[in-house]
């Protein structure tokens, strides 16, 4: 019972918004609309605040047996402070939530994305070694790239570019589609396997 | 320099400290970070989410066709005890059952179909040469999936299409990765201009 109701549904759901993406009847666009945008926004919102109170719990926990404490609390005044301040000073501009937001949130994040292209880069020259083919090739078209996309490639030479953008629109272009094609293919397939009951994994727990 | 540049300043050399090793200062941005981060989403998500699309229009515009989101979101919440987490099931349920149930015709359309027709163009120009280009993405994608077709042993013609495949692939995976590095870099390049004209005031 515990397995059988949330299949029945699932499939329910699902049965239904395959049905109705077939019709153009008002009615069915207003209920796959009121479906797919408003309860899906709020069960999503109230998956995060599950997601909001387990973090708390975790840091909470740790906090009381002393494991990274002054780490754990940083992350949790951060935490707070953000309703806090919306709370009593709105989130429009101007507010301390969006200053918070522009002069912490956002500088850390973009440094993190471009710390990021360090990692990127020494794992390459590790990894990039031309042992095969295969490799060979992804090593050129890698280099290839680079090249075109800054100002060396266009004092190397002027078709440069051309090649480049060539190379990404045809052959790379090509194995793109046959990925998207067999994406496509595989979350109709899984959507199916979902729907009549034969992927049950989301459940979690035992299969029975 | 204001406060805003300051702190911006000091917050992104805390985390540029981690291209040294892991250390203390890194530790406490990369806290700071999750914790702002969530709090942000969090009320973000209660103002857009849970204001104007649940509690707004249900408590003050009396929209009762609601009450059921809000059952099944507060059906989340027995996930924190052992004898009601079989309740979350539920409202996943209806997140997983009805994504299936779009993503069939979605899929089909935007990805797989689309794709192929986008494949099917001219092989031949108006003036009667081959067009490489249209050849070059015809190969490229037949050869591709026969890669991923695994219902027969890669030997002979599939052998053959299937080995000419891991090649394209190779070169998408080459392109996308130079172009990975380099949108990485420009955001690179973005902080060390903030830091050195705003914050360190040394470059204009």
């Amino acid at each position: 019972m515990r397995r059988k109701v949330p299949q029945f549904v699932c499939a329910l759901f699902g049965i239904l918004l395959f049905a109705l993406y077939f019709s153009s009847h008002p009615l069915a666009r207003a209920l796959s609309q009121l479906v797919l945008v408003e309860y899906w926004q709020i069960i999503f919102a109230f998956t995060l605040l599950v997601g909001v109170v387990s973090f708390l719990k975790v840091n909470l926990k740790s906090i009381e047996r002393g494991e990274d404490r002054p780490y754990r609390i940083v992350s949790l005044m951060g935490l707070l402070s953000m309703p806090i301040v919306a709370f009593f000073w709105g989130i429009k501009g101007g507010t301390p939530f969006m200053w918070i937001f522009e002069n912490i949130q956002v500088p850390m994040q973009s440094t993190v994305f471009a710390l990021l292209a360090f990692f990127v880069v020494s794992a390459s020259f590790r990894g990039f070694r031309a042992r095969s083919v295969s490799a060979s090739v992804l090593l050129v078209s890698a280099l290839l790239t680079l090249l075109a996309r800054s100002d060396v490639g266009g004092l190397l030479s002027e078709h440069l570019p051309v090649v480049a953008d060539w190379v990404r629109n045809n052959p790379s272009m090509s194995a793109r589609r046959a990925i998207l094609i067999g994406i496509g293919l595989g979350s109709v397939t899984t959507s199916l396997r979902v729907i009549v009951g034969i992927e049950r994994t989301w459940l979690g727990g035992k299969q029975q | 320099m204001d406060i805003s540049t300051l702190v911006a300043g000091i917050l992104t050399l805390a985390i540029f400290t981690f291209l040294y090793r892991d250390n203390p200062i890194y530790k406490m941005a990369e806290s700071l970070l999750i914790g702002v981060s969530i709090g942000y989403f969090l009320v973000i998500t209660w103002t857009n989410s849970l204001m104007d699309l649940l509690f707004n229009p249900l408590f003050r515009d009396g929209r009762l066709a609601l009450v059921i989101p809000l059952v099944l979101g507060l059906m989340m919440f027995g996930r924190f005890h052992k004898r009601t987490s079989a309740l979350s099931r539920i409202p996943i349920a209806v997140l997983i059952g009805s994504g299936a149930g779009v993503a069939i015709p979605a899929m089909l359309g935007a990805r797989t179909l689309a794709q192929m027709s986008a494949t099917v163009s001219p092989l031949v120009t108006e003036g009667g040469g081959l067009n490489i280009s249209s050849i070059v993405i015809l190969l490229g994608v037949l050869c591709t999936l026969s890669y991923f077709y695994f219902s027969r042993e890669h030997r002979g013609v599939l052998g053959q299409s299937a080995k000419a495949g891991t090649w394209f692939l190779m070169v998408f995976f080459g392109t996308t990765f130079g172009y990975t590095v380099m949108s990485r870099m420009s955001t690179f390049i973005g902080r060390v201009e903030f830091l050195l004209s705003d914050f360190l005031r040394l470059a204009n």
